[in-house]
């Protein structure tokens, strides 16, 4: 109890110095190039304190339940020498927690709005929110492919590299043909997909394999799926862009 | 109060649901495939709940805070008046020729600079980079510093951001950008160390979740929709790609610099 309290304080004085600069960054131009009244200070400041506790919990709990157990699920797959059913695994945690994130749910319906102002589908509810839901599915999909080709890549020690450039190259040639409203979004969407939660267990799954597997480095073959999980999306939301039509 | 705490439940909702199926997902192959006892695995589960307490209590934090404050920020920085009112000469010449204010590019400094300040704060305090972060710092035996990491990813995603920015206001299309960039990325590619390439890939996925997106989300949104010409729909778009590409470079820039001074500082003790 006493060594728990202990580390939540210290990670407590990490957190208000992770927050300090974004702080100081809003209340420089409120007060000195705006130089308006911030509105609601009251509010602000609950929320701040909020903030503050929860990145603080987070991090607590990311060094005791996150991280222990993407790295124990690695070690017991590498240890049963399964591929089959680590590939499964792989697809279902990229898929799995992709489908219900909150920022892909947004940036798919804003997508939909743009395909029905582009007359790409039919400006009703039911056509948008059709056209969504398949954008969603696919993007959780091309996530979960990214991590089953990540971890694949890991077994092998193929470097990521080849792999990466090779995706550009696809988002590049993908560009020329995709339709114009589609392009933004479908470039954002990399970024989006990969939520708080994702990134730590990925991450400790993609180390935690590469450090049982013999012959592989844990900094050259451990990390890399994230950057696949965020290059995938684009390719296939512009592919649903174009086949969409 | 009734507002704010049908607001708490429905946030912790909204972070359970996120939760339970990666949970769903590890347990469930824990027990049916793995079939072994999770070592720790109350201390697991309490992680798990911190995780999840620590998540709601920080995205209400961003909800009541930084959000309503960041959007009011981006539109009233993209103000067309504010703009002006920035700019004496503008103002000046509107008022001696009484015609319509035009703004070029230059006139949104004030606009860049908020981009990249608040591209460099938010990223700092992205919890996920922070778990790149520890991890990174953990496996390297301490040769990446989380702070130099962290630093350098911000530096990344600051400039990417207030690129970014310039592209709406000029309204340039955003394959042009991202494709240079990828270039960049890949002869950076050829000369960088090799242990950083796939950690500096990773870092471009990472920046971009719960802090950033929103608020740069909001910022590019903003700016297209006060900026003439621009569509919020299709101009708007593309901030967050910007922010996930720009640390790729930043990161590889940070090791190939740390490379050269190691290097640099060798030759210099092999002299002496």
């Amino acid at each position: 109890m006493r060594s728990t309290f202990k580390k939540l304080s210290k990670f407590m004085v990490a957190s208000i110095r992770d927050l300090a600069p974004i702080i100081a960054v809003i209340l420089f131009f409120q007060l000195v190039i705006i130089q308006q009244p911030l509105p609601n200070v009251g509010q602000l400041f609950v929320g701040v304190i909020f903030v503050l506790l929860g990145l603080t919990f987070f991090i607590h709990g990311l060094e005791q339940g996150l991280f222990p157990i993407g790295e124990s699920m690695a070690h017991a797959f590498a240890k049963k020498g399964s591929v089959f059913w680590l590939l499964t695994f792989a697809f279902s945690l990229g898929f799995g927690t992709t489908v219900a994130e909150p920022a892909l749910i947004a940036v798919a319906a804003e997508a939909a709005k743009v395909a029905a102002s582009g007359g790409m589908i039919e400006a009703t509810e039911q056509a948008m929110a059709d056209y969504a839901t398949g954008l969603r599915f696919t993007v959780a999909f091309s996530v979960g492919l990214a991590i089953v080709l990540g971890v694949f890549r890991i077994l092998k020690g193929w470097p990521i590299q080849w792999l990466i450039i090779g995706g550009y190259i696809l988002v590049v040639i993908m560009t020329v043909f995709a339709p114009v409203e589609i392009i933004g979004i479908a470039y954002d969407s990399g970024g989006v997909t990969t939520s708080t939660i994702t990134v730590p267990l990925v991450t400790a799954l993609g180390v935690g394999l590469a450090s049982s597997i013999k012959g592989r480095n844990p900094m050259i073959d451990g990390f890399g799926l994230i950057a696949l999980a965020s290059l995938t999306p684009m390719i296939f939301v512009m592919a649903y862009g174009m086949v969409m039509l | 109060m009734m507002e704010m705490l049908s607001q708490i439940l429905s946030t912790i909702i909204t972070t359970v649901s996120d939760v339970v199926p990666i949970a769903v997902i590890i347990f469930g192959f824990q027990f049916a495939v793995i079939r072994k006892p999770i070592p720790n695995v109350g201390k697991v589960i309490a992680g798990f709940v911190w995780v999840l307490i620590g998540l709601s209590f920080f995205l209400i934090g961003l909800e009541w805070a930084l959000f309503p404050l960041g959007k009011l920020m981006a539109g009233q920085l993209t103000d067309p008046a504010f703009i002006a009112s920035m700019n004496d000469s503008v103002n000046a010449a509107a008022q001696v020729t009484k015609e319509a204010i035009v703004l070029s590019w230059q006139d949104y400094s004030w606009v860049y600079i908020f981009a990249f300040l608040i591209g460099l704060s938010t990223t700092i305090a992205e919890p996920s980079l922070i778990a790149v972060a520890i991890k990174a710092n953990e496996v390297s035996g301490g040769a990446i510093g989380v702070w130099g990491l962290r630093i350098a990813v911000a530096l990344g995603v600051a400039i990417g951001i207030s690129l970014g920015c310039y592209r709406i206001v000029v309204g340039d299309p955003i394959h042009y950008y991202i494709i240079a960039g990828y270039v960049v990325v890949v002869i950076q590619t050829m000369f960088a160390p090799k242990l950083i390439i796939p950690l500096a890939y990773d870092s471009g996925g990472v920046t971009t979740s719960t802090v950033t997106v929103p608020l740069v989300a909001a910022l590019g949104l903003g700016l297209a929709e006060t900026v003439p010409g621009r569509s919020p729909l299709i101009d708007g778009f593309g901030l967050i790609a910007f922010a996930s590409l720009f640390p790729i470079m930043s990161v590889m820039a940070y090791a190939q610099l740390s490379e050269w001074q190691a290097k640099k500082q060798m030759k210099k003790s092999g002299e002496a």
